[in-house]
């Protein structure tokens, strides 16, 4: 099931989510990429009902994009976490999205920062966080080794655990996860960690 | 000037829509823009006019993007224009969330001349024709309209299409939009009654003109 945590390191911020599309106990595709760009230095990695997920981020990600052409500066990540609260927070009355986010960015003055929004619109500021059943252990994990100020090489360390983890301990684990990072260069893909490759259908002709 | 110039579409005596010559007028004056297309790229360029002493000259921007791939060069009214920038752009990023792709330059650009025509055209018009011999069609309603409700408007529409089509409810269509009924079209039939009253009234009209007026 759902697995999708986080955490600052020095000067950079990573994300990681995994790749399953599920539907009741039927794995549909193992390669869904749950993490998104929201602009140049920001990703946001979202987790729950896949049709909310896709709705809300792209809506999200389109008025990050309208603010930065309206005001010729991007927003800050505290600004777009803010933005995304409150965007749950008035959904949550009428037509809730069924949505949890973890939201990476880096800032020139700030640096990087990590923000935490369940689908209840709440919002913490984090260093590490984690949603889903792979939270039960990626969240143990990073509790025994996470200190601030990692390298990148020691939070891709620590990543690997928790996905070992998570592989090892949870019944339902999927296959495959995402890793993403943004630092002072932008948001990129880092790598992916796969223990299975989808089958390509057999080309017609 | 007598309040022609006030409402957009209304138009003066000799047929000039002031508010539209003025918006010209507004352009014409305003800063020259230019726009240059090569192979490869396009160039925009627009006259900057010198800014107050105390204003950022940065704060006064006339060429904007509206999506990373289209940008917009302007002249006229710098208030006028930041609405329909910002209107376009908001339609920018709507194209992308409702169709997954940034919009063509030909879209937006459409887009945005139709927000412009809704502000100078859009008058409502209480009787108009359209198409073939619609110009003696409206000199007929020009002379003829009166506010009128429910058949007499029917009737009305019915008498101006006679002024260019064979009478009969086989050369006519009539549709009718109400509060209540939505559209309804009428049956020839119908059409026909109307028709037949139309023509009685305009024999009885004649007769009256040739008869030689009753002692009164």
């Amino acid at each position: 099931m759902e697995c999708v945590f986080g955490l600052v390191g020095n000067d950079f911020a990573i994300v990681v989510a995994d790749s399953s599309a599920v539907h009741s106990i039927l794995v549909h595709k193992s390669n869904e990429d749950k993490i998104m760009f929201l602009d140049s230095h920001k990703l946001i990695a979202a987790s729950g009902e896949p049709g909310d997920r896709v709705q809300f981020t792209e809506y999200v990600q389109k008025n990050v994009a309208l603010y930065q052409f309206r005001n010729g500066i991007p927003l800050t990540t505290a600004a777009a976490a803010n933005f995304t609260r409150g965007e749950l927070a008035t959904a949550l009355r009428k037509n809730p999205y069924s949505v949890n986010i973890l939201l990476a960015g880096y800032d020139k003055e700030i640096g990087p920062s990590l923000y935490y929004i369940d689908y209840i619109a709440t919002l913490h500021k984090l260093e590490k966080g984690a949603f889903g059943y792979g939270s039960y252990f990626s969240l143990s994990m990073m509790d025994r080794h996470f200190h601030s100020g990692m390298s990148v090489e020691e939070a891709i360390d620590l990543v690997d655990k928790c996905i070992n983890e998570i592989r090892l301990r949870l019944v339902v684990a999927p296959p495959n996860f995402v890793i993403k990072i943004v630092d002072k260069d932008g948001a990129r893909e880092y790598a992916w960690r796969e223990s299975v490759k989808d089958t390509p259908a057999p080309s017609a002709e | 000037m007598a309040r022609y110039d006030r409402a957009i579409t209304v138009f003066s005596p000799d047929g000039h829509l002031f508010q539209v010559e003025y918006a010209l007028e507004a352009v014409r004056k305003g800063n020259a823009a230019v726009g240059v297309r090569g192979t490869d790229n396009v160039v925009l360029g627009v006259e900057k006019k010198s800014t107050a002493k105390l204003q950022d000259s940065r704060s006064v921007r006339k060429i904007v993007n509206l999506d990373d791939h289209i940008a917009l060069a302007c002249a006229g009214l710098k208030a006028d224009a930041r609405v329909l920038i910002n209107r376009a752009r908001v339609e920018c990023q709507s194209h992308r969330l409702t169709v997954e792709d940034p919009c063509t330059v030909e879209y937006i650009t459409r887009h945005i001349a139709g927000l412009q025509q809704k502000y100078t055209q859009s008058g409502a018009w209480k009787a108009n024709a359209t198409g073939r011999n619609s110009n003696s069609i409206r000199e007929f309603l020009e002379k003829n309209f009166k506010e009128t409700s429910g058949q007499e408007t029917v009737k009305l529409a019915i008498r101006a299409l006679l002024e260019v089509v064979e009478s009969g409810g086989k050369n006519i269509e009539v549709a009718v939009m109400t509060k209540q009924h939505g559209l309804r079209q009428l049956e020839e039939a119908e059409i026909d009654a109307i028709v037949a009253e139309i023509e009685a009234e305009k024999a009885a009209a004649e007769a009256a003109k040739k008869a030689p007026p009753k002692d009164t």
